[in-house]
């Protein structure tokens, strides 16, 4: 695997007044990877997510995201990263067409170009006959697949992915993983949190938060065997199970 | 008696543009003392289901009663028997846990003491953080909280609409094991969830897509059913292996599943060792081939294969 | 019962939490009654005026005198002629022309009658007509304590837009809009948003599949904001007392009553308001403009409703807030009995139980 570091963190932390919502994070995400970033409720994945999108101000520690630092260089973070979450990721009131011209236009593409990749996309997807069709429209694993894409349109070098697949089912949920494969072995590092601990398997690396902090970060394979568990489902109850917090 | 029957349930939506067939002839039962799943993704139609039986809403046809009452004319007598934990977290955020608590007691014409003993076990893990307001709760404890308030009234059927979404594996287990005590104690139960791997832990499952049952059955005789050899292949490179493996002229499908990808053949007589050396040819190392037992998610996939959707 | 206490104490821990909202409930009564009764009055003291006096008799130095010795006014400078009319106002000093005609005692003394023009500066329509009622007040006022020795009744025919109109502080037209305003403002929009919220956060749900009756569920919505609205009532009674000098007339107690009947009133609306929508912001925007912009526009508060256009003037008598302000108005000022009001009271009860049919038709126990 190419090394090339696109997430550096050291000793991250955010505190809000005496709570630690994430304590001293450090690690590293290489280009191309699939990391998963896993975690129980109120472990801190959210604050820590949103540091690295450059949307928060970290407390103290340092973080760099695709070269950029996350205090001073949040445009031009923004600029290099996609990101997606389950709760808001288009525009339902406005057609498939409508809202790939306004994420190409938001990220400062030319007319030209978002004329010819949104219709590659459009292509790709299979959506031709919905192109102007409301996204409100749309059954829920098309949606989420268009605003996968929609995410990668302006090719950022890491794309955040927030609980992506929640509610889809199965066979669209195995979909949007080829999609995830795809971007991943075309350069792009997909950084994505999940509740399906089956969906961690298919990441090259993952990080369990507990209570603030990392507890653990390998490969799903040595994390299995480091636990002697036999899923990562098992890994996440043994090392989750004592978490203390309640947010 | 049965806890629950349904019958020939059609549910529509109609908005300005369009009619949505939310609930699509559904009919099932449930026995007393089961917990009984409703399996299926989002749009499948669980929480229409839920709202018709919790009498929160009218079906367009069809009939259900709930221990012998009729969901349209004996509502009033469902209320008194049934808890209903909906899929939003619907408590009180500026109210603590107790007031919470107590509050819904009271409005079901109980109080905390009476029933301790049928949510102590639920509520002791809540017991620290009774006065803290329960929108500061974690996701996890929420549930625990809104569980206990769906519980407090001591109900005969419990009805909790995915309970588990969006809630970390620790809370989603923790919360299978209360409602294993649940059934113990006599309560009938009929939880829905999106999470395939959840649908063992029910005594009986009807998997759900689109406003339709596919299949009601245990979950033991849904897997059997799968009539199919499974595969589960591995190797050094996961996703070049996917390719591969959907690419080869035998395969009638493949899915990704954790750590192994899930493979049916076109025939059953087809000798895999053939294949094994097929992709060894294409240069996978630490290859393994296993047959093995389906889960839920295979037959649910393949029950949506067979009832091609009219997206 | 002890479901209907623990759901009001319920409401009660929502409103006390929320200390932003309760401290807007509590302080716009009491800034809004600033504001009106203060700073934003209708009242214009010290005009300069001009005056045009043709007769020069005892009569008319009279009325010169009084005027001169009111507060509203400052004679700027006595004219000779027509024409220098014009050029004072032109000079832009002056905001009203007072014209007396000729032989104005005697044509009152023979004919019974006599002529006075009024001329104001319309630029400021709203400041002229105010300056126009003060100064024909002034000449009223002369006028019948003429007649009162007189048996003969003397007219003085004043160029008068608007009808007699005794209330000249602002604050006595402004405190009965603002309880208008206020009281409907708490009880209907907070009565209708904190059942939306309900809807809304999905709690509905549990209260509908409980035992609880809907209309308790309603009762106790009602009741907290009932109890705040009349906090309120309390602190804009003593402030239109104690701070802004304005007596109550009639008996305290029919005004508290027929306070009451607008308040049940008002919460029925807003129970109607919770059975046709589905999100509080909905519920606020029906409220505000559906509720306040006609209390501010048609009930007579800010603008007067016999200067509206016919179909204003039919549209104001639906809203309940014109009734009462003519409730209040009859009896804090003109310490009316209920003999006085009674045609409006009986208007508000019939509009309580109109609101109240719908609702219980609307409401849905069901989602």
């Amino acid at each position: 695997m190419n090394k090339e570091i696109v997430i550096k963190t050291n000793k991250l932390t955010k505190k809000f007044g005496n709570f630690i919502a994430a304590n001293e994070l450090t690690f590293e995400v290489y280009k191309g990877e699939i990391f998963g970033f896993l975690g129980a409720n109120g472990a801190g994945k959210t604050t820590a997510m949103k540091m690295l999108i450059g949307i928060s101000k970290p407390s103290f520690g340092d973080a760099k995201i695709a070269g950029f630092d996350v205090y001073k260089q949040t445009e031009q973070i923004k600029r290099n990263i996609g990101y997606m979450s389950q709760k808001f990721s288009l525009y339902e009131d406005l057609t498939v067409k409508e809202n790939v011209r306004l994420f190409g236009g938001i990220y400062g593409l030319s007319d030209k170009e978002i004329e010819s990749k949104s219709e590659e996309l459009i292509n790709k997807l299979g959506m031709q006959q919905e192109a102007d069709k409301l996204v409100a429209s749309l059954p829920l694993g098309w949606k989420q697949k268009l605003s996968f894409s929609i995410a990668i349109f302006h090719s950022p070098k890491i794309v955040f992915l927030d609980e992506p697949t929640g509610g889809v089912d199965p066979v669209t949920r195995r979909q949007f993983w080829d999609m995830i494969y795809e971007a991943a072995h075309n350069g792009i590092t997909v950084f994505v949190t999940t509740h399906y601990m089956d969906e961690a398997e298919y990441c090259d690396r993952v990080s369990i938060m507990v209570d603030g902090v990392i507890k653990a970060l390998d490969s799903p394979k040595n994390l299995k065997s480091e636990n002697n568990a036999k899923s990562m489902d098992e890994v996440f109850l043994i090392l989750a199970r004592g978490a203390k917090r309640g947010e | 008696m049965k806890a629950i029957t349904v019958n020939n349930i059609v549910k529509t939506y109609t908005t300005k543009k369009e009619t949505i067939l939310a609930v699509d002839d559904v009919s099932f039962s449930v026995e007393e003392g089961e917990i009984f799943g409703l399996i299926g993704p989002d749009g499948a139609g669980k929480t229409s289901i839920f709202r018709i039986l919790t009498t929160l809403l009218l079906a367009d046809s069809g009939s259900a009663n709930i221990l012998g009452f009729d969901v349209v004319k004996n509502f009033k007598e469902i209320r008194d028997i049934i808890g209903y934990m909906p899929g939003r977290f619907s408590l009180y955020q500026d109210l603590t846990v107790e007031e919470n608590l107590e509050f819904f007691a009271t409005i079901f014409n109980t109080t905390i003491e009476e029933n301790y003993n049928l949510v102590a076990d639920i509520y002791k893990q809540l017991e620290p953080f009774k006065t803290r307001r329960a929108g500061k709760l974690s996701g996890g404890m929420k549930q625990k909280l809104a569980l206990s308030c769906a519980l407090i009234h001591k109900p005969k059927i419990l009805f909790l609409d995915e309970p588990t979404t969006g809630v970390d594996p620790v809370s989603r287990k923790e919360l299978w094991e209360m409602l294993k005590r649940l059934k113990a104690q006599g309560i009938t139960i009929l939880v829905s969830t999106p999470y395939m791997d959840e649908a063992k832990l029910c005594d009986r499952i009807a998997l759900m897509q689109k406003g339709k049952i596919l299949q009601i059955d245990t979950p033991q005789n849904v897997v059997n059913e799968f009539g199919k050899k499974l595969y589960a292949v591995r190797s050094e490179n996961m996703f070049p292996l996917l390719m591969d493996l959907r690419e080869f002229p035998q395969t009638e499908n493949c899915f990704a599943f954790g750590d192994k990808h899930h493979l049916t053949l076109k025939e059953e007589t087809f000798d895999i060792s053939e294949l094994e050396k097929h992709l060894i040819t294409r240069g996978h190392s630490n290859l393994t081939i296993k047959k093995i037992e389906p889960e839920i998610e295979d037959c649910f996939m393949q029950l949506m294969k067979a009832h091609p959707n009219d997206e | 019962m002890k479901q209907l206490l623990t759901f009001i104490r319920k409401e009660f821990h929502h409103i006390l939490r929320d200390t932003r909202t309760m401290m807007v409930l509590l302080g716009l009564p009491i800034v809004q009654l600033l504001i009106f009764g203060f700073a934003i009055t209708n009242e214009t003291r010290n005009s300069n005026i001009a005056i045009l006096d043709n007769a020069k008799d005892e009569v008319t130095q009279k009325i010169i005198s009084r005027m001169e010795s009111s507060r509203y006014f400052d004679i700027d400078r006595s004219l000779t002629s027509n024409q220098q009319i014009e050029s004072a106002f032109k000079t832009g000093k002056i905001k009203l022309a007072v014209v007396f005609q000729q032989n104005f005692q005697n044509e009152l003394a023979h004919a019974n009658k006599a002529q006075i023009q009024l001329i104001a500066d319309a630029t400021d329509p709203n400041q002229a007509t105010t300056l126009v009622n003060y100064a024909s007040s002034i000449i009223m006022d002369y006028q019948s304590e003429l007649n009162q020795q007189n048996n003969l009744p003397y007219t003085i025919n004043t160029e008068m837009r608007m009808l007699y109109n005794p209330e000249l502080k602002g604050a006595y037209s402004s405190v009965p809009g603002v309880m208008g305003m206020i009281l409907l403002l708490i009880s209907t929009m907070m009565t209708s948003i904190s059942i939306v919220r309900e809807k809304e956060m999905g709690t509905m749900e549990i209260l509908l599949v409980s035992p609880m009756k809907p209309m308790l569920v309603i009762l106790s919505k009602a009741i907290p904001y009932f109890i705040v609205s009349l906090v309120n009532i309390a602190t804009i009674l003593l402030l239109s007392v104690f701070v802004l000098g304005m007596p109550i007339q009639g008996s305290i107690f029919l005004l508290i009553a027929v306070t009451i009947l607008y308040l049940l009133c008002a919460l029925s609306l807003g129970l109607l308001i919770s059975t046709v929508t589905n999100s509080q912001l909905a519920a606020m925007l029906i409220s505000l403009l559906g509720l306040l912009l006609p209390v501010v526009m048609l009930s007579g508060y800010a603008f007067p409703i016999a200067n509206m256009p016919l179909p204003l003037q039919v549209i104001s008598n639906i809203v309940p807030a014109k009734w009462y302000i003519i409730m209040v108005k009859s009896v804090m000022i003109k310490g009316m009995g209920f003999a006085g009001i009674w045609k409006e009271s009986l208007i508000i009860i019939g509009m309580t139980f109109f609101f109240l049919f719908i609702s219980v038709k609307r409401f849905k126990v069901r989602l």
